[in-house]
């Protein structure tokens, strides 16, 4: 049998593997080995398929996704069983198999390429670009996708100063976090003297429920390596390091590759590509501790000492890594970089709001369809975002809030689902960007808990150093404490308000002087929740458990056995197709049973329970 | 600071893999990870020969370990059941994922079994939220996990017994 594959080397038949974390832990790597095994018993094609591994697509909901190319089609949830099909059928015959392709919701059709699927047709890729076209481990393929080529633009042609005018005609600004402008920030490293400056790329990450930074250590390296030669050719910086967080081991062995074959490239090292310029890029593997990511603990931590902040009176562009001027920048920001050098500021700054510009990754996760990482220009809606992109919330449920910026940010309710997202508008709703966590919550999350939540996670994360945000985040948690467990009353309210006014006062650091927020923006939009835990000892959510109990009503429910099949503690009885009950001497209100019923026939308890 | 007599045994490997750095005080981070990583804790041994390679006081490495999450001080079990209490898994309910652990192992967050083969401990992010609730053991990452799938993965880590010990 002769393949109806074609010969022509650049229509060469070329399979990705999505191998990031996600699709990893659904099988990527298995349905990659089995790619690789299969294909070479298939002497019979003449010019064999190249399999790559790839980063993040983004899309982690539907993995582990398998793409084929030249012609784009897109495979979802593919298992290492469906590999022998794949090549038979599509990569041979050219015929498409349906069952792995996505099918749209709405219109029921079946998409052949993700590139069809709303899920990707309202991104716009800059930071996000290679991840999933290319394997981070080959060099070539960045090279390919115009890698480097900045590099070689700025050495033969600008000058360091032309170089920082561009990032900031472009009006990048930081994607860390506190949307510093990036060019401001190079040009005070840049006029600071010192007789060595440093570059830092900050990719701790510490905020739960943002990825993208991992996403592109692990999936494009070398845009991170691209960016911080350009930043250390601007200021005039002779070493660099990547603080990585250490939980992120693949982006750890990725990156420590990529550097590698930069070096034998010439793109690092002391003479880059022939020029004067001479750089190199070191990693520190993060110790795990959130307040690193703050710049001036991050530059303690690489010094070899506990990671506490001090106050800036002095920027670390004056006096950062051992007192010497230094650049440091989040893993996202670096990612731009090339892009605006190679292609000007002009394209860059048509993107975007009058004082966000560009796009920005947002890692879309909680309770909505379809999780992942998602990049679009500022200024786009959280409703376009979740509803769009995101699908919806899962389960058809009822949208409360979405929670953005981190420990330190805050939940912006139902009705500012318009605002376009950019670093103000998210400022005066109460939160912040952050780096671009959007959690989203149903009615069955608790505000109340939430607030619980992100307090003990910031009063574990203090570094203890200042004592309002010490003792600020351990009364706030205190109190929190007491009203999830029904104990409140409604002075502890006011008493939250007045704790948090004076840690944004009075703390030395931003962690401090944002870890308020949390509280004081669940309490400016969801203070009925508040209420409703205090006054009527009831939780609205069914979360917290001591004040909650759940019930089987025995009109709505089917006797289908999913809540009985989900009780950790068999607390459920019932036969299948019987009314189920609820033993409550035995349930641990874990609320499983509550979350899986798709007839709505658990309950909770209204009454008071006191 | 007592350093036990079995830690004598090792204390060749210890000097191997600390003076595989320089001692500049900016590879003290590095060096205290690679022996927290072979040995699932900071033996008070290499503590003290950490302190000599590099120059500065054992109070100060003490500093470092206690400061950061990623050290421990006493060995850490074979396996460590690490679950993400992250955003994403804290409202897809992780914290059940946790007490479940704890019920079938007998043991709190941040504790071993007495005979050093479990440890739990949970973890601020794992960067997989969209596999939320996540729980990682020894590097494998287990995704969408419900409180039924809990004792199943326990199981697979030879955990039957301690399930079966302390269940009531
Ligand atoms: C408590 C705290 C945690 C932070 N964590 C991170 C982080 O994980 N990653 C990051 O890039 N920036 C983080 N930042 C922001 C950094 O201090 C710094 O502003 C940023 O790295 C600068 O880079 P950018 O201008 O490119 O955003 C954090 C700040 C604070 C106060
Ligand atoms: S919150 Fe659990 S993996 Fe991110």
């Amino acid at each position: 049998m002769q393949a109806s594959i074609n010969v022509n080397s650049n229509d060469r038949q070329t399979v990705l593997v999505c191998c990031g974390t996600g699709c990893t832990a659904n099988g990527g790597r298995e349905v990659f080995k089995t790619f690789e095994t299969l294909l070479k018993d298939h002497a019979e094609i003449e010019l064999l398929p190249v399999i790559k591994a790839t980063g993040c697509n983004g899309w982690c909901e539907k993995g582990p996704l398998v793409r084929l190319l030249p012609r784009d089609i897109t495979y979802c949830s593919v298992a290492p069983e469906d590999v022998s099909e794949i090549i038979d059928k599509t990569l041979i015959e050219g015929i498409l198999i349906k069952r792995l392709l996505y099918r749209d919701p709405v219109s029921k059709e079946y998409l052949s390429s993700h590139h069809q699927t709303d899920f990707y047709r309202k991104q716009h890729k800059i930071a996000l670009r290679n991840i999933g076209e290319i394997d981070p481990g080959q060099i070539d393929d960045y090279i390919e996708r115009e890698g480097y080529q900045a590099l070689k633009k700025a050495l033969q042609e600008m000058s360091g100063q032309d170089i920082i005018n561009i990032v900031q005609a472009a009006g990048l600004r930081g994607r860390g976090g506190g949307g510093f402008p990036t060019g401001r920030k190079w040009q005070a490293c840049k006029n600071a003297s010192g007789e060595e400056k440093f570059i830092i790329c900050n990719g701790d990450e510490g905020d739960p429920g943002a990825f993208m930074d991992r996403s592109i250590l692990e999936g494009d390296p070398h845009t991170i390596i691209e960016g911080m030669i350009l930043g250390a050719y601007a200021v005039g910086a002779s070493r660099g390091y990547v603080y990585v967080r250490d939980e992120y081991d693949l982006a750890v062995q990725n990156l420590g590759q990529a550097i590698g074959n930069a070096r034998q490239r010439g793109y690092l090292g002391n003479s880059i590509l022939g020029s004067d310029l001479a750089f190199d890029i070191e990693i520190v593997r993060g110790g795990g501790a959130f307040v690193c990511g703050e710049e001036t603990a991050l530059i303690a931590s690489i010094e070899g000492r506990t990671g506490e902040p001090h106050d800036k009176y002095v920027f670390p562009t004056e006096k950062g890594l051992w007192g010497m001027p230094t650049v440091i920048n989040n893993v996202e920001t670096w990612a731009n970089v090339p892009v605006i050098v190679l292609h000007g500021a002009e394209p860059f700054a048509r993107i975007g709001t009058e004082n966000s510009k560009g796009t920005k990754v947002f890692s879309l996760v909680g309770k909505v369809v379809n999780t992942g990482l998602v990049e679009v220009p500022m200024g786009t809606t959280l409703r376009e975002v979740i509803y769009e992109i995101g699908g919806g919330l899962l389960k058809k449920r009822s949208f409360k809030a979405v929670q953005t910026g981190g420990p330190s940010g805050g939940c912006i309710p139902a009705s500012l689902l318009d605002l376009p997202i950019d670093f103000d508008s998210l400022i005066e709703a109460g939160s912040m960007m952050g780096s671009g966590g959007l959690i989203v919550m149903d009615d069955h999350t608790c505000m109340v808990e939430v607030a619980r939540y992100y307090t003990n996670f910031l009063a574990g994360e203090s570094c203890g150093k200042c004592t309002p945000c010490r003792e600020g985040l351990r009364a706030q948690l205190e109190i929190l404490n007491r009203i999830c467990d029904g104990e409140g009353t409604i002075e502890d309210l006011d008493l939250l308000e007045d704790i948090s006014v004076t840690m944004q006062g009075a703390s030395l650091c931003a962690l401090g002087r944002t870890a308020p927020n949390p509280v004081l923006s669940t309490l400016r939009y969801f203070r009925e929740e508040y209420l409703a835990h205090i006054e009527e000892r009831r939780c609205p959510a069914g979360v917290c458990r001591a004040l909650t109990t759940f019930y089987i009503d025995p009109v709505k429910c089917t006797g289908c056995q999913v809540c009985k099949k989900h009780c950790s503690v068999n607390a459920i009885q019932g036969e299948r197709k019987e009314v189920h009950v609820i033993d409550e001497s035995i349930c641990i209100r874990c609320g499983e049973c509550y979350r899986q019923c798709a007839f709505d026939a658990v309950q909770l308890r209204q009454e008071e329970l006191r | 600071m007592q350093i036990e007599a079995r830690e004598y045994e090792y204390a060749n490997d210890y000097k191997v893999l600390i003076e595989s750095y320089s001692g500049k005080p900016e590879h003290l981070l590095a060096i205290m990870q690679d022996v927290q990583r072979h040995y699932n804790y900071l033996p008070r041994l290499a503590i003290s020969m950490i302190s000599q390679h590099v120059g500065i006081p054992v109070s100060r490495v003490y500093a470092m370990a206690s400061f950061y999450k990623a050290f421990s001080l006493v060995p850490k079990g074979k396996f460590i059941f690490r679950v993400c209490d992250g955003t994403a898994c804290h409202i897809k309910n992780s914290a059940t994922l946790l007490d479940q652990l704890q019920q079938h192992l007998g043991i709190e967050v941040d504790e071993t079994t007495a005979d050093g083969m479990f440890s739990i401990e949970t973890v601020n992010c794992l960067g997989a939220c969209a596999l939320a609730p996540v729980m990682v053991v020894n590097g494998k990452v287990y995704g969408k996990v419900s409180p039924g799938d809990v004792e199943r993965i326990i199981n697979e880590y030879g955990g039957q017994s301690y399930a079966s010990q302390h269940k009531c």
